[in-house]
């Protein structure tokens, strides 16, 4: 259910390649025709699902060699237990989710990580557009209309980190990408400002008990 | 596109078939505790068999179905297989790459050994005196026919309905002896409500008074008007309310007007009168309550707390489990509770929910989204 346009082998498929550990057990959220499990399975040795919505796409995962479950992410993980796969992964899927907040506490009951990732709304080329254009900002990464876009969970870099803050979720490695996933220095020091597509590797925070809570 | 592949499938045919039978002289224990001492099935297969029987694949039955999946029977036009629609050259169960085989149930009327056979004991029609079969039953009894047909290992065991429960039960009990399994629009159990239909469908049957306690033949009756309800009950089931509104609505049958009467005066009424007529024809009533019973009974997860996930852990086969939004009597939920018992248990498995309105029936038809996820799961079924 990716509503964003789609490459052979795109460049977050290998950073997601790189933070999974191999054999891992892997659920991927909205895996549109398999392409990102195939890579991990290919490159990991990783074993899991695709979950899917769209009709068209589950032949497509099948021919992609991936182990595909048609469902609605709307509805939350509920047939998945906890803590049963290593990663939940997210790819670019987040901005369409409706209730976005449920899914990521889905994502952390289910997996012990989750890797999220999304285009960037801090953009500088989107804050002008709406700022000077005065018009909602349409981009490669983004390139729907107001009024007919599937992407209702827009958020930038910075929004993501205060909302994984507030909910107790841990960030454990962040990547910030240009249009051309790649991360160059200006996406370094100016993640906000010049990431096109953000990407997190989260856990939740571990329950602090009381016993190490107090001061001495 | 979606044309050619019509037209493929319309016009590809396993072409003229001809029925065999086994005889299987190994006893079979039933789960009601008889021993079947010998038993024979009538089965029919399309494709070749090749060098390393690596290219079998098994057709399980589901309610009123039979052996004859495919092709035609010479001299016979309308004798089209009940799955033609899926199995031949170039479908989804494709007959250039696979040797395809399906057998017609023990219990059944269309040859095997059932309650229309003679009883070897007696040198008399078993009639409602054959044992009640259960799932389980036919799997072994395939077993010991897969024996004699020199198939140590199925590339896939198929079946929609009933048969689907068969496919699990297979993969459960000899999961060494397939490698997948392919269940559609299919349930690890019926539930009460789906119990509540066959229970209504039985004692039409049994209530007809051409019944006889199941011994109709001997008073040269059959219990017809039983048989017909039963079937237009069941009929009433597979279908969806949206197909039968678009198919029927409320229109009149050879009418404009209604005629205060209690003839078929609403085409779905005349629909549901030939339905069953048609089956009352050629079906034992005896076999329909048997293979009713077949279906209340199945319920795998029962000798293990109610645990699906035991109840399928010993499986070893990939699945590719279907389900069809319209479909309400095994709806999508029955097929989710098999697959969250697969994941659970870490096997691969897909599973496609096909956006149909035709109901339970879909199963049988060509529809797009199905066609595609079948034709593409079974591509990567090797041979």
């Amino acid at each position: 259910m990716n509503q964003i346009s789609h490459q052979a082998i795109r460049p977050d498929f290998k950073i997601i390649s790189d933070w999974v550990s191999t054999n891992a057990q892997v659920l991927d959220l909205g895996c549109a025709d398999g392409s990102l499990m195939r890579h991990l399975q290919e490159t990991k040795n990783v074993y899991g699902y695709g979950l899917e919505r769209e009709a068209k796409n589950i032949a497509k995962c099948i021919d992609n060699n991936i182990n595909v479950i048609q469902m609605n992410l709307n509805d939350g993980l509920p047939s998945f237990e906890d803590k049963s796969f290593n990663y939940v992964v997210l790819s670019l899927t987040l901005q369409s989710i409706k209730h976005a907040t449920v899914l990521i506490d889905e994502m952390l009951r289910v997996g012990e990580e989750a890797i999220v990732s999304f285009p960037n709304f801090g953009h500088w080329s989107i804050r002008l557009q709406l700022a000077l254009g005065g018009k909602m900002p349409v981009s490669k990464r983004l390139p729907y209309k107001w009024h007919d876009t599937p992407n209702i969970r827009l958020c930038t870099v910075q929004d993501f980190e205060a909302f994984c803050n507030n909910r107790g979720i841990r960030i454990l490695e962040s990547r910030v990408l240009n249009n051309n996933f790649e991360t160059t220095l200006t996406q370094k020091y100016f993640p906000n400002l010049f990431g096109s597509i953000a990407m997190f590797r989260l856990s939740k925070k571990r329950k602090i008990s009381q016993h190490t809570t107090q001061e001495p | 596109m979606t044309l050619s592949k019509e037209q493929s499938l319309g016009a590809n045919s396993v072409g003229i078939v001809t029925p065999q039978t086994m005889q299987i002289d190994t006893p079979l224990l039933l789960e009601c505790g008889v021993s079947l001492p010998s038993h024979s099935l009538v089965y029919e297969t399309y494709g070749e068999l090749n060098a390393k029987k690596t290219n079998a694949i098994l057709i399980c039955h589901a309610l009123s179905g039979h052996h004859h999946a495919a092709g035609f029977h010479a001299n016979d036009e309308k004798s089209e297989g009940w799955w033609n629609e899926l199995i031949g050259p170039d479908k989804p169960i494709d007959s250039n790459r696979f040797f395809i085989v399906c057998t017609n149930n023990i219990g059944g009327c269309h040859g095997s050994s059932g309650p229309t056979s003679i009883n070897p004991e007696t040198g008399e029609q078993y009639g409602p005196d054959f044992p009640i079969i259960t799932v389980e039953d036919w799997v072994s009894s395939q077993a010991l026919f897969s024996d004699q047909l020199g198939i140590e290992t199925w590339a896939a065991v198929i079946g929609g309905s009933l048969g689907g429960m068969q496919a699990m039960e297979w993969s459960t009990r000899f999961p060494n002896r397939l490698k997948h399994a392919i269940i559609i629009a299919s349930s690890p159990k019926l539930s009460a409500q789906n119990i509540a239909f066959n229970e209504v469908a039985r004692q039409a049957i049994m209530r007809d008074p051409e019944f006889y306690e199941g011994r109709y033949f001997d008073h040269d009756a059959k219990p017809v008007n039983g048989l017909r309800v039963a079937r237009m009950l069941g009929h009433i089931t597979y279908l969806s309310d949206d197909m039968m509104a678009e198919k029927f609505g409320r229109d009149l049958q050879n009418r404009t007007l209604i005629d205060f009467s209690y003839d078929a005066e609403f085409a779905v009424e005349s629909y549901l009168r030939y339905q069953g007529d048609r089956f009352a024809d050629q079906f034992d009533a005896n076999t329909y309550l048997l293979m009713t019973k077949a279906l209340d009974y199945y319920d795998p997860a029962k000798a293990h707390n109610e645990n699906l996930r035991e109840a399928l852990a010993t499986a070893k086969a990939d699945f590719l489990v279907m389900s069809f939004t319209s479909d309400w009597r095994f709806n999508p939920e029955r097929s989710r509770e098999i697959v969250k018992a697969l994941q659970d248990n870490k096997l691969n498995v897909s599973y496609a929910e096909i956006d149909a309105p035709q109901g339970h029936d879909a199963f049988l038809m060509q529809i797009d989204d199905y066609i595609d996820v079948f034709q593409s799961y079974m591509n990567k079924v090797a041979v």
